[in-house]
């Protein structure tokens, strides 16, 4: 099992990667559906012996990030007639150097910051997750498109999910079901006030937003 | 019992005018009269709470301690107040709206009974995600360009925060792990905090702070601020000045108070000088030269949560001063921002270009918006000029007299930028032919109540809220003066 | 030991050929054609080398050694490389950066005698090809070094040979990264899709083709027999990488590779068959994702 969990989390940090280096946005998206479905195999593989507790769990996860999610982006996407990034304020391929920093910086800091955990537990977790939210952090800042930067959200948000299930066995329920109910509530009401950024500003460049200034 | 009450009642209220479709017949005069009633039977129940403390429920995940105490009540009071406005308010905006406007109102009450009464860490994030989601609704309320604009930008902005929040709470709860005790219950933190991983509980403590910080709209992270206070109606931005900062800042006084438990005095400190000491610069500079009265408003309330992280940071009667100026500051800005709406109302836009003479036309707003004025720069006699007061003394006694002087400088600028402002609208010559106008009771009465409140506790605080203020103080690590 | 190694680079040489035909046969088989025979680039070969070069008044010295240049030191880095799982013929401490310097140099004389010529569409070519190097550089060496990060040793022989297995035992999904981070690689190196495509003829869309435009008989026998043992390099890379041979026996050693390379062949025509040419300003992005990968197994390797 840990080797399985071990793949999973390296193929959630390709993940990441592929958000910060892709312009399209169904493919974002669609990479996006993927974590949400590696999210969802990751407390079953973590944790040995197969629990209602982690059913639900599992269930739960991919239901919203892997279906759910991707599902009411690609709507939005539908009705915006977005299709591609345009080129985000810092480079696609310095925001995969960027991203490559932000490992590297997640790596280091997690050597600082050693899990109270009996060592059956991965030690991967810590630094993917910690990268996660700095790469989530990175698109949501660097990227102009709104539907992007909701992307790069949800990527954060992952991260913390990642980060949570290392607690999964001491505070169990509220802290899963708070993310995924943060997630979603989020994103839906992200997505109407999208929906009305382009039916009032006839386009998705958050550029745009810029009648309100000091 | 009554805990659970205080917010399930609320939610019960929002769920059932939420589901009263739009156009139903006289639908609006009911939901406003539900509105007034729910926000007059929670303050009755918060009056109950101090004659009678009720023991803690769900296993300790609700109870209401002395600090919890100062922000239900602060909230419900202005709770009360803003729906008594919202009852002419509402009549003179746009038909239909009543039923997003009044759930949304509802549903933040019970979220901020929520974050008040909360004793798991988790359960208050819960409440605050809570406050996000119900207000977006409520500053997009006008469906125009630039609401949507504020409204994009406090989603995009507050959910980052909340979501830094949460990993902070997280991280808090790896410090617990193995420690003992009931996960995240402040009160088993407090006790145990000695045994806390100390890496793990610093990271903690930094998430949290931003991540609330976000919510209370502390610098760098107030960006959402101007807009949306600017945007949003002005008795939501008034309850957001008052009552969603303090419960953000409940938050962070609840992780500062496990923090300081656990003896991190010398990293806590700096972090909060800093984030505050930041605010108020920031504050100052943007004041200078506004041009918005609500905006005005907005970069106040970043001066005023610097002030009230300074006073955490500084510690001793600092600690009071903090609890007292929440307080002030949150009735404050409840009169200050339902003036602004009066004037909204009356001039059709709070830009300052707009209105001369204030005075002259609005008969009982004009002289509130020079009073209130006075009252949220801390001049004495109102309450404000007190708990400064305090946190200056804080300053001084912790060793940090530089700072002292700086914040008062920063003070002195803030007063003289929002004078220019505000006496600018409120004196000089009014338009010619404009004729005053006769104030609704509704409007009006409100601020009033509120002004006499802010009035009464700078020359006299009562003998109960002073305890309950001592006994909140003690909690956070500081003392009564 | 070293007759072993020898017979690999002799059966690999001989075999090369026979790649790119194997890439276009997946391609046409892909696509419902029938396709060029796969050994037609050996007919090609011996076709060229039986005609007349023909050079131009404007070229010099330079364009009549850049082929020479070219082949001979793919052959040298051939001769670094383990291609039997145990040793190469020639080994000693950091040939790693030899065979990366030996491959730049053989891009590097072609690259010369292409701009020799002083045609433009040759200079267009050439400094493509020099842009989407300098970007595959950084990506080679960051491999090169997370396998050395890995097994602990300093040589080619020793990274793809003996401690390789443990390796794989102690860091795989590193591993697996270097390997499809090669895999990328391999595609700029050799001008597949989707950085080059091998198949098109205008003058715009060109990078590799148009650098060697000129060349003629023999010449471009050489050239092209030299780009069937990069593919055929590479391809050993990646496979050594992918597959630890040490334990094997001479023989099955190089029976194992050389289905490996046909393999990657065969992959590398899936490739071109499913996926279109990137845009030119796409490419260093790509590039960069592969070094990334990269950059990741030498982070994960170096906790």
């Amino acid at each position: 099992m840990n080797g399985l969990s071990e793949i999973l989390l390296l193929l959630v940090v390709l993940a990441d990667f592929a958000v910060l280096g892709s312009a399209r946005l169904s493919t974002c998206i669609r990479t996006l559906a993927v974590q949400g479905l590696l999210l969802g195999l990751l407390p079953v593989t973590l944790t040995p012996g197969l629990s209602a507790h982690t059913a639900v769990l599992a269930t739960g996860t991919v239901l919203v990030k892997a279906i759910l999610l991707p599902w009411l982006l690609t709507w939005a996407i539908r009705e915006a007639a977005v299709r591609r990034e345009v080129e985000p304020l810092v480079g696609f391929i310095a925001s995969l150097l960027l991203g490559s920093l932000a490992v590297a910086l997640a790596f280091a800091i997690a050597v600082r910051l050693p899990l109270p955990l009996p060592a059956s537990q991965q030690e991967l977790l810590v630094p993917v997750s910690l990268a996660t939210v700095m790469i989530g952090f990175i698109v949501l800042t660097t990227r102009r498109k709104a539907l992007t930067q909701v992307v790069g959200y949800l990527v954060l948000e992952n991260g913390i999910y990642l980060f949570g299930l290392t607690q999964t066995e001491s505070v169990p329920y509220l802290l899963e079901i708070g993310v995924l109910l943060d997630v979603f509530v989020g994103v839906f009401t992200m997505g109407i006030v999208v929906f009305h950024i382009n039916r009032e500003f006839d386009s998705l460049d958050s550029a745009r937003l810029t009648e309100l200034t000091d | 019992m009554r805990l659970i009450a205080l917010w399930a009642l609320p939610a019960l209220a929002a769920a059932l005018n939420f589901a009263v479709p739009r156009r139903a017949a006289r639908a609006g005069r009911w939901r406003v009269a539900s509105l007034v009633l729910v926000a007059a039977l929670h303050l009755g129940l918060v009056a109950t709470i101090w004659v009678r403390p009720p023991g803690p429920a769900l296993d300790d995940w609700l109870a209401a301690d002395a600090l919890g105490l100062v922000v239900l009540t602060l909230t419900s009071v202005l709770f009360f107040v803003t729906s008594l406005y919202t009852v002419e308010f509402l009549k003179r905006g746009r038909r239909g709206a009543a039923r997003v406007f009044v759930t949304g109102l509802l549903a933040f009450l019970a979220a901020a009974t929520i974050v008040a009464l909360s004793h798991h860490l988790a359960l208050l994030w819960v409440g605050i995600e809570a406050t996000t989601l119900a207000l977006a609704p409520l500053i997009f309320h006008r469906h125009d360009r630039r609401s949507l604009e504020a409204v994009w930008k406090y989603l995009l902005i507050s959910s980052v925060g909340i979501a830094l929040a949460l990993l902070g709470t997280f991280f808090l709860a790896t410090a617990q792990h193995d420690v003992g005790g009931r996960p995240l219950i402040v009160a088993d933190l407090v006790a145990r905090a000695g045994q806390l991983h100390p890496a793990w509980l610093r990271a903690g403590f930094l998430f949290m702070l931003i991540g609330f910080g976000t919510k209370m709209g502390l610098a760098p992270m107030h960006t959402w601020k101007p807009d949306t206070y600017g945007e949003a109606p002005s008795p939501v931005s008034g309850l957001m000045a008052g009552a969603l900062t303090s419960c953000a800042f409940l938050g962070v006084a609840r992780v500062t108070e496990v923090a300081m438990a656990a003896g991190l005095d010398a990293f806590v400190q700096p972090v909060l000088l800093g984030f505050g000491m930041l605010s108020l610069v920031v504050a100052a500079v943007f004041i200078i030269g506004q041009t918005d009265l609500k905006r005005l408003l907005a970069y106040s309330s970043v001066e005023h949560m610097g002030l009230l992280v300074l006073g955490l940071g500084f510690g001793g009667v600092g600690a009071y001063g903090s609890v007292l100026h929440m307080l002030n500051n949150g009735l404050t800005k409840g009169w200050l921002f339902l003036i602004a709406g009066n004037v909204v109302l009356a001039t059709g836009t709070s830009s300052a270009a707009a209105s001369r003479g204030l005075v002259r036309t609005l008969p009982v707003s004009g002289p509130l918006l020079v009073v209130g004025l006075f009252a949220v720069t801390g001049s004495p006699p109102f309450g404000l000029f007190l708990s400064e007061f305090t946190i200056l003394r804080a300053a001084i006694a912790a060793g940090h007299p530089w700072t002292a002087a700086a914040m008062l400088l920063l003070l002195a600028v803030i007063f003289v930028g929002m004078a220019a402002l505000i006496l600018g609208m409120a004196l000089g010559e009014a338009a010619p032919g404009a004729t005053p106008i006769q104030e609704s009771r509704w409007l009006v009465a409100g601020p009033i109540a509120l002004a006499v409140a802010v009035l009464m506790l700078g020359l006299y605080i009562p003998a109960p809220l002073r305890d309950v203020l001592a006994r909140a103080a003690t909690a956070l690590g500081g003392s009564a003066p | 030991m070293t007759w072993t190694a020898l017979a690999a680079l002799g059966i690999l040489l001989a075999g090369a050929p026979a790649l790119p035909g194997i890439a276009i046969k997946t391609k046409a088989f892909l696509s419902g054609r029938r396709g060029a025979p796969v050994l037609q680039l050996y007919y090609d070969l011996v076709k060229l080398l039986r005609k007349g070069s023909i050079y131009s008044n404007t070229t010099t010295w330079v364009f009549r050694a850049g082929p020479v240049v070219a082949l001979a030191s793919l052959l040298a880095a051939a001769l670094l490389l383990p291609l039997d799982g145990q040793a190469a013929p020639v080994h000693f401490e950091g040939d790693l950066l030899a065979f990366a310097g030996l491959l730049a140099l053989g891009r590097f004389a072609l690259v010369l005698a292409g701009l020799d010529t002083g045609s433009s569409f040759e200079g267009m070519g050439a400094s493509r090809e020099v842009t989407f190097a300098s970007f595959a550089e950084p990506g080679l060496f960051l491999c090169l070094i997370a396998l050395v990060l890995a097994t602990s040793e300093v040589t080619l022989s020793g990274m793809l040979g003996g401690s390789l297995g443990a390796a794989w035992s102690r860091a795989a999904p590193a591993l697996v990264l270097v390997g499809i981070s090669l895999f990328v690689l391999l595609l700029a190196e050799n001008s597949r899709v989707p950085v080059d495509d091998p198949a098109t003829h205008l003058e715009l869309t060109m990078i590799h083709e148009v650098i060697v435009l000129d060349h003629s008989g023999p010449d471009l026998a050489l050239i092209l027999f030299g780009s069937a043992v990069k593919l055929a390099l590479f391809g050993a890379l990646v496979v050594g990488v992918f597959v630890p041979r040490a334990g094997l026996n001479g023989a099955l050693a190089i029976a194992v590779l050389l289905a490996g390379i046909a393999l990657v062949a065969v992959l590398v025509g899936v490739v071109e068959s499913v996926m279109a040419r990137l845009r030119l300003t796409r490419v260093p992005q790509l590039l960069a994702g592969a070094s990334a990968l990269a950059l990741l197994a030498v982070i994960l390797l170096l906790r």
